[in-house]
């Protein structure tokens, strides 16, 4: 375990922007699972307009925690090597796309699809790029990132949709997103074991009880059971609507202790001790 | 080409946080922002401990972090190696703070003084709005080096064009100077002692180093 002195929790980052990344990716994912699995599900241009709005809101919650708002257009200025620069531009085209694929442009529901995925992309790329916090630097950091947003996006999308009678078909293959995000979050957590400071793997833990079973092996059970036909349609729709909701909130519980509570910063390694007692070295 | 460092010896620095206070006097930080710290670290269990006291601060990186994440390129190095911040186009969202392997940087909220919402007569004189909510950190003290070398000074050699906590130290830990010219003072410290950089696994090539002892073989 890595215990450096001064493995300092950051605190700039808080609840607006873990809102941010929960927001953002939860409608990111939920424009993916529409625009790529779904078009046919009935009401499926509300569900990718949920999603865009959820985008919209996860960038408001960045907009509240900036400390100059009023300059906020400059974020677009380093397309050249900054992740949130081309989050940003990602985000207009994501909008742009998905609008007329709510006004009623078929068409543009895999662009759209495409243009959610580049954004879920890049805000897990901002993360990959902080080098200071090592639980967000991990290699495995991105993909968990991503398929957690996938996986909230498949939570929100059982959600709305299990309302609306789909088919079992559209709702089973999804069971597998939250079974590899749990079975990721594994991996990455043994990855993180000689990096991440004591207090942030606590942390960790704490949430990855939660993350495994509320979050994978919970809502996994009740899509089968939501989506075998066993049961009566309203309790079948509320089996599978509780499952997204058990995805969807432990993926965003996951974010939330990702950015707040595990964000300890690497410390400093010193690898020498001075040795004392020698002559005056200053060059005067 | 010049690049200008920092060295600091650790065999010298008793902790005195002069340079601390030298930096915040100088630059005029808000409460809680400290450009120039000093780390006071132990290692070891009694009765085989080790102390050192470790002046921290911007590294003035080769490969900034800060500079690679900025989305708005207020963050830019310049050719002498100095890591700068434009005030004016910073928006404040903290991505350089967080991605910094030094925890070298800051934001501080308007209306926060050393006593409150309310600042003493020295902070009302010195405040500077354009410096709140935005990214801030040691930046060399560049104003005197380019002013300095305006007048023909030598940084680390002249102290009027020699960054604040340099001229400060009351150990003479802490030295400046220009690492690719080889008579610099910075260049013959780290010519007679062995010398390290902090965190360089995080692949930035910081601008300061750390002498732990002297070479066995120099002269």
């Amino acid at each position: 375990m890595n215990a450096n002195p001064l493995q300092r929790l950051q605190t700039y980052w808080d609840w607006r922007a873990a809102g941010n990344f929960i927001c953002g990716g939860a409608g990111a994912g939920l424009a993916v699972v529409t625009t790529v699995h779904a078009m046919d599900t009935p009401g499926a241009r509300w569900i990718v307009a949920a999603g865009l709005a959820l985008v919209g809101l996860g960038l408001f919650c960045v907009w509240l925690e900036i400390g100059r708002p009023l300059r906020a257009l400059n974020v677009f200025l380093h397309l050249r090597s900054s992740w949130m620069s081309r989050e940003a531009v990602a985000a207009v085209v994501l909008f742009l796309l998905g609008s007329g694929l709510v006004l009623g442009m078929p068409w543009r529901a895999w662009p759209t699809g495409i243009a959610a995925l580049v954004f879920l992309y890049c805000q897990a790329r901002i993360l990959r790029e902080a080098r200071a916090i090592p639980a967000w630097r991990a290699p495995l950091t991105l993909p968990l990132v991503m398929l957690t947003g996938l996986a909230e996006g498949i939570g929100l999308f059982w959600l709305l949709a299990a309302w609306l009678r789909p088919e079992a078909f559209l709702m089973l293959p999804l069971a597998g997103m939250p079974i590899a995000r749990g079975a990721l979050w594994l991996v990455w957590r043994r990855q993180l074991e000689r990096r991440a400071s004591p207090v942030a793997l606590r942390a960790l833990d704490r949430n990855g009880r939660w993350l495994l079973g509320a979050g994978t092996v919970a809502p996994v059970t009740l899509a089968a059971l939501g989506a075998s036909g066993w049961l009566a349609s309203p309790v079948a729709a509320a089996a599978l609507a509780l499952a997204g909701a058990l995805v969807a909130g432990t993926g965003a519980a996951f974010k939330f202790c990702l950015i707040t509570r595990a964000s300890h910063h690497l410390g400093y390694s010193i690898p020498r001790m001075p040795v004392r007692g020698v002559v005056h070295t200053a060059s005067h | 080409m010049t690049r200008w460092a920092m060295v600091a010896d650790l065999r010298r620095c008793v902790g005195c946080q002069t340079c601390t206070a030298a930096c915040k006097h100088a630059n005029a930080t808000p409460p809680g922002v400290q450009w120039r710290r000093v780390l006071d670290i132990e290692v070891g269990e009694f009765p085989d401990v080790q102390r050192a006291f470790v002046p921290m601060g911007c590294q003035h990186c080769d490969e900034p972090a800060c500079v690679a994440v900025c989305p708005t390129t207020a963050t830019r190095k310049r050719t002498d190696g100095i890591v700068t911040i434009d005030y004016d186009l910073c928006i404040g969202c903290t991505y350089c703070v967080v991605a910094c392997p030094y925890q070298a940087r800051f934001k501080t909220p308007l209306g926060q003084f050393a006593y409150g919402d309310q600042p003493t007569e020295n902070e009302a004189f010195r405040e500077d709005e354009a410096r709140r909510e935005v990214a801030t950190k040691c930046t060399f003290c560049v104003e005197r080096i380019d002013s300095g070398l305006d007048k023909g000074l030598k940084p680390g050699v002249h102290p009027e064009a020699t960054p604040a906590c340099v001229n400060a130290c009351i150990a003479e830990a802490l030295a400046f100077g220009d690492i690719e010219d080889p008579d610099s003072n910075v260049s013959q410290l780290l010519a007679r002692n062995q010398h390290f950089r902090i965190n360089e696994e995080a692949g930035t090539g910081p601008g300061f180093f750390y002498l732990w002892d002297r070479k066995r073989d120099a002269t």
